[in-house]
């Protein structure tokens, strides 16, 4: 029975991920996300589903158990904060050249370096333009809410799996950390092996039996033209995603002359902006990609042609803003809004810039 | 007579594990991963757990062992294979998991997810192989490379004020209450062989009665990284590896 509860953005993830039938969570604590774990272990799904919950010595350890728990065909996931997706990015580069399907949230806190434990979107890069080595790329989804907090996880299982690949909740700190209501879906059951198989193939290490050949999990292929060829293979899959996969939501950007472009928590932020900025008579959109890879240049591209000019908006010195820039390719001009080190702008100041920068600029 | 006179069952004495692959082996003369992963092989198919059993292969000359043995295997990161297999393990607590891993993967880089993985007392085998340098990457000071032994890093002899003291990480994991099983051996003699057959059968046993980790250190050589022809190394080892890494069982509980 679906149920309406009040919860913080990490203690939804944790709900949604024992709800969505995820088998394994590995994790590390770390400020601003450690919720996700204690509420884990608060619940101790293992009675109630058959979860497994590990504390692992580190972040280093933790990716590597998803590797491991993702090779064997199971919903795996681990969750962190800025400075320990960096510890991870090792494991998710072996977990993509592997073709893995896991789940990582990073709930994103400001930086460089151990930064702050204040909100930040400044792990846009790296989650979208690779972070560890290799050609590569993570699914990444970008939730706006608690309620998205909680849907994301099923959704981020369901495209690992469906591609093969790496998914990653990129939220931040005042997701993570804000309380909203939520609507709480029914559970759904773990899937055995054989429904695994079923669904997503023969692929999974889950002991040889003597009807199929060795299942072989590696990211090694030391002979140049094959290893290629998988690069090739990884290229065709990541067209496929973007294909199929591009979430965006626009907001008031039919008459729209004026575009504000923000994920997350800044896209909250943004909304507000609209409201206030129509009220002075301005015709202000916003669109919220969902998806930041694959991103949703095409919907950007789009609305061009009607606008005078585009604000991006984000926590961090101007990361996202290259892509709105790369789906407008100069066309009209494209500002950068950002407040860093886990300072948080508000809907009047991003006004005042779109004000000021963008229509009087 | 012909060979095909002597070829016949009545004669057979031996044959070739059917979980080992037909695939020919990369490793150099004289090596003693062959012999290892053939020991690993006759014990999977002698307790029958070929269809239970996830390898997980490391970064260095093992790091094809998934081309050698007829089983499932997952492929680590440099040093982490204890972190995949506590994953498989807690997921599949009845099947059979174990590490293969070299000096440099479980000694140096992945120190922290072994002696954590022992720690928990997760239910999986460690074979652990150690020569005393870095094989694949041609011959680099290993953390167990004895003092004054000569390497591609340290070519005048590793120097403890410059590198510190070659790591008895085996020691270290028998003080911890998660480990079972802790042992170390070799595979130069037919002797050493079938003593080592014997421990990884055990070790094997104790993943079925849940008994935690059950850690196998085989002394071994690498005639290339030490630069001296296989039944050189042979007496090398025997030398002067087996006074700093004496065999023996340091846990049997």
């Amino acid at each position: 029975m679906a149920e309406l509860k009040l919860m913080k953005g990490n203690e939804a993830i944790a709900e949604a991920a024992i709800r969505c039938g995820c088998d394994g969570y590995f994790g590390y604590p770390i400020t601003p996300q450690s919720e996700i774990m204690e509420t884990l272990m608060a619940r101790q799904p293992w009675d109630e589903t058959g979860m497994v919950v590990l504390q692992a010595e580190s972040e280093v350890a933790s990716i590597n158990m998803v590797y491991g728990g993702a090779a064997c065909g199971k919903r795996a996931m681990t969750s962190s904060s800025s400075p320990g997706i960096s510890l991870m990015q090792e494991g998710i580069t072996y977990i993509a050249g592997s073709e893995l399907p896991c789940l990582i949230v990073n709930v994103v806190r400001g930086g460089p370096g151990l930064g702050t434990i204040q909100p930040a979107q400044s792990d846009y890069f790296q989650a979208v333009k690779g972070g560890g080595h290799g050609d590569y790329k993570l699914i990444v989804l970008a939730p706006a809410s608690v309620q998205e907090m909680y849907d994301f996880v099923d959704l981020a299982f369901e495209l690992a799996f469906k591609y093969r690949n790496p998914a990653m909740i990129l939220s931040d700190g005042v997701i993570g950390q804000m309380m909203e209501k939520v609507q709480i879906g029914d559970y759904k059951p773990r899937l055995t092996d054989e429904e695994v198989v079923k669904r997503y193939g023969s692929w999974a290490t889950t002991g040889k039996p003597s009807t199929r050949e060795r299942n072989i999990i590696t990211s090694l292929d030391l002979d140049a033209n094959s290893q290629e060829l998988f690069n090739l293979k990884l290229l065709k899959k990541y067209a496929e995603i973007e294909k199929n996969e591009i979430r965006f939501e626009e907001i008031s950007c039919t008459d729209a002359e004026y575009l504000l472009v923000a994920y997350g928590s800044s896209s909250r932020i943004c909304q507000k902006t609209v409201d206030l900025a129509r009220e002075k008579g301005i015709k202000v959109g916003l669109l919220r990609p969902i998806t930041l890879y694959p991103y949703p240049y095409g919907a950007i591209q789009k609305l061009v042609p009607q606008l005078k000019g585009i604000l991006a908006v984000e926590m961090s010195a101007g990361q996202m803003v290259e892509d709105v820039r790369l789906a407008v390719n100069g066309k009209v001009p494209v500002l950068h809004y950002g407040r860093m080190g886990g300072v948080i702008p508000t809907p009047n100041e991003v006004l005042k810039v779109l004000e000021d920068k963008l229509i009087k600029g | 007579m012909d060979v095909k006179d002597i070829i016949k069952e009545e004669n057979l004495v031996y044959s070739k594990s059917k979980v080992l692959t037909d695939t020919i082996m990369h490793y150099c003369p004289g090596c003693t991963h062959g012999v290892v992963h053939k020991v690993i092989a006759e014990v999977i198919e002698e307790l029958g757990i070929q269809d239970k059993t996830i390898g997980v292969s490391p970064v260095g000359c093992a790091v094809f062992a998934y081309n050698y043995l007829d089983i499932d295997w997952q492929e680590a990161a440099h040093g982490r294979a204890p972190a995949l297999a506590t994953a498989i393990n807690r997921l599949y607590p009845d099947k059979y998991v174990f590490t293969y891993q070299g000096d440099g993967d479980l000694a140096s880089i992945g120190t922290a997810e072994i002696i954590h993985a022992c720690n928990r007392g997760e239910n999986i085998v460690v074979i652990f192989i150690n020569n005393g340098i870095y094989g694949m990457t041609g011959g680099q000071m290993a953390p167990t490379t004895l003092i004054d032994m000569p390497t591609s890093t340290t070519p005048y002899g590793r120097k403890v004020d410059l590198n510190g003291y070659p790591l008895k990480i085996t020691d270290l994991v028998a003080q911890l209450p998660g480990t079972c099983f802790v042992t170390r051996h070799s595979a130069h003699t037919p002797a050493a062989v079938r003593k080592l057959k014997k421990a990884v059968t055990k070790a094997f046993q104790n993943t079925r009665r849940k008994k935690g980790v059950s850690f196998i250190e085989v002394v071994s050589t690498c005639n290339s990284g030490w630069k001296l022809s296989p039944v050189e190394s042979n007496n090398w080892m025997v030398e002067h590896m087996f006074p700093y890494y004496p065999l023996g069982d340091m846990k049997d509980e």
